[in-house]
């Protein structure tokens, strides 16, 4: 693309109002699509697999150690690493690099999930058990409403990772938004570069904004409460609670 | 097998490159992380001001973070000093929480105590509230330093030589083993620097371990709590 400028920021700026990077299967709309399809993709995955353990482990308590240590050795697995060892092992196509992504979204999940439902007080869960609640209804009803504010932080931290490490997929020729970066780099044509990063780094904060927005929505009224009015609870699951504010 | 070992040179340099910028940006952001938290929990505007900044920080993609760095800071795009401020914001963000959040939860009598005993505020902040404040911190850093030690392969993507390299060079030449030899030394320095982070806050917190058997779910809890916040 031609630009009448050599400043960087005006390059950028012609390259993210140029009419022809906005249409077609190479513009930005369809580059954000793919982006957003393979963070869908992955989160539902990663949610299938997360979500059945995490509440079995919360709500027994079986099994916790595995889940720590588990969840700590998956996070220390570099998702470049793996996103290219899995194309180079299974071949090229969709599903190596989604399955490399799901392993970087189950970690957060995992904990969100496992930490959320054990957070819940355990003389509100003994209170719904002696009314005669069944496990199930105690699970579905009482710990997963009152562990979601947490549950939901670990939701958005997957999300947040997930739609910020697709961009590698472009590596690989898979397209999403981390093309921009890659014919910018290649092609030495800065305004594509940055404002494919541009693009990308939007696109994040807004995710991670409706994020916020959906924690806030539907999470139950009775938990938002500002912790320090709350009488209960120690001081530490206040530092707690405030730690899955988010943007709070 | 093989290949490693006829590169232990090459592996070696880039295991060293690595090391260093996963754990420059991790004392950076607690250097600057633990002042701005005690100023931030002085000061409510500025608290949220503060935390509100450092989550929309946190948000930027590594990739795009890595390509905008090199125009603010007038570097090479291939100078590692990108990846090491990048890693140091993001673990400034996620430790400024965790700080903040650690200084919170400290009784508010614990505080009261050391002023009646005639602490100025100063002695105070660094002889009660802080060592207070380390296993929640302590947390925090376990998360930064693997989060951290992982992201730096990303640099790779834009030249910035690390384990990473041994990614790209593995890809382009189709050679599966050089990317596993380079996750499992990834997987391997994690590791290390863990086992450390948990000596050193054993060390520095033996209070902790007299409670540990009525404590532990508690603080089994908050450090999954932090890996859910930092991620």
């Amino acid at each position: 693309m031609d630009y009448t400028s050599d400043n960087l920021f005006v390059q950028m700026w012609q390259w993210l109002t140029a009419p022809a990077n906005w249409e077609g299967e190479r513009g930005i709309p369809m580059r954000v699509a793919e982006h957003l399809g393979y963070t869908g993709l992955t989160m539902l995955i990663a949610l299938a697999i997360a979500v059945p353990i995490g509440l079995y482990v919360g709500h027994t308590g079986r099994g916790r150690v595995v889940i720590v240590s588990g969840v700590g050795i998956l996070r220390a697995l570099p998702t470049l690493g793996l996103v290219f060892l899995f194309v180079l092992l299974t071949g090229l196509g969709l599903m190596p690099p989604i399955w490399a992504l799901v392993l970087l979204a189950v970690p957060p999940l995992l904990s969100g999930i496992y930490a959320g439902i054990s957070s819940v007080d355990r003389a509100v869960v003994d209170a719904a058990r002696s009314m005669g609640m069944a496990e199930g209804q105690i699970l579905l009803r009482v710990e997963v409403p009152n562990g979601l504010p947490v549950i939901l932080g670990g939701v958005r931290a997957a999300l947040l990772q997930v739609v910020s490490t697709v961009a590698v997929v472009a590596f690989i020729n898979l397209g999403g938004l981390g093309v921009y970066l890659v014919e910018g780099t290649q092609l030495a044509d800065y305004g594509r570069l940055f404002g494919g990063a541009v693009v990308i780094t939007v696109l994040a904060i807004i995710v991670d904004l409706l994020m916020g927005l959906l924690q806030r929505i539907v999470v139950s009224p009775g938990l938002r409460t500002p912790d320090r009015v709350r009488p209960t609870g120690s001081g530490r699951q206040k530092a707690v609670a405030s730690a899955q504010g988010g943007t709070t | 097998m093989d290949w490693f070992l006829a590169n232990l040179d090459f592996i070696w340099l880039h295991t060293r490159l690595h090391l260093y910028q996963a754990v420059v940006p991790l004392v950076l952001g607690l250097i600057v992380a633990v002042p701005v938290a005690q100023f931030a929990r002085l000061n409510a505007v500025v608290g949220s001001v503060l935390l509100t900044g450092s989550s929309i920080l946190y948000t930027i993609p590594s990739l795009a973070m890595f390509v905008f760095l090199p125009v603010v800071l007038g570097t090479r795009v291939i100078d590692p000093v990108n990846v090491i401020v990048a890693l140091a914001i993001y673990a400034f963000s996620l430790l400024v929480r965790a700080t903040l959040d650690a200084l919170n939860s400290i009784d508010d009598g614990v505080r009261q105590a050391a002023v009646a005993m005639g602490y100025t505020p100063v002695r105070r902040f660094l002889t009660v509230d802080l060592p207070l404040a380390l296993p929640v911190l302590f947390a925090g850093l376990r998360v930064v330093s693997v989060t951290n030690i992982s992201l730096v392969s990303v640099g790779a993507l834009i030249g910035v030589p690390s384990l990473g390299t041994l990614f790209t060079d593995g890809l382009f030449r189709s050679f599966p083993t050089e990317i596993a030899v380079g996750i499992i030394i990834i997987l391997l320095l994690a590791l290390i620097l863990d086992l450390l982070l948990v000596l050193a806050e054993r060390l520095l917190t033996p209070w902790t371990r007299k409670v540990a058997v009525k404590g532990a779910p508690d603080a089994e809890i908050m450090a999954l709590q932090a890996e859910v916040a930092g991620s």
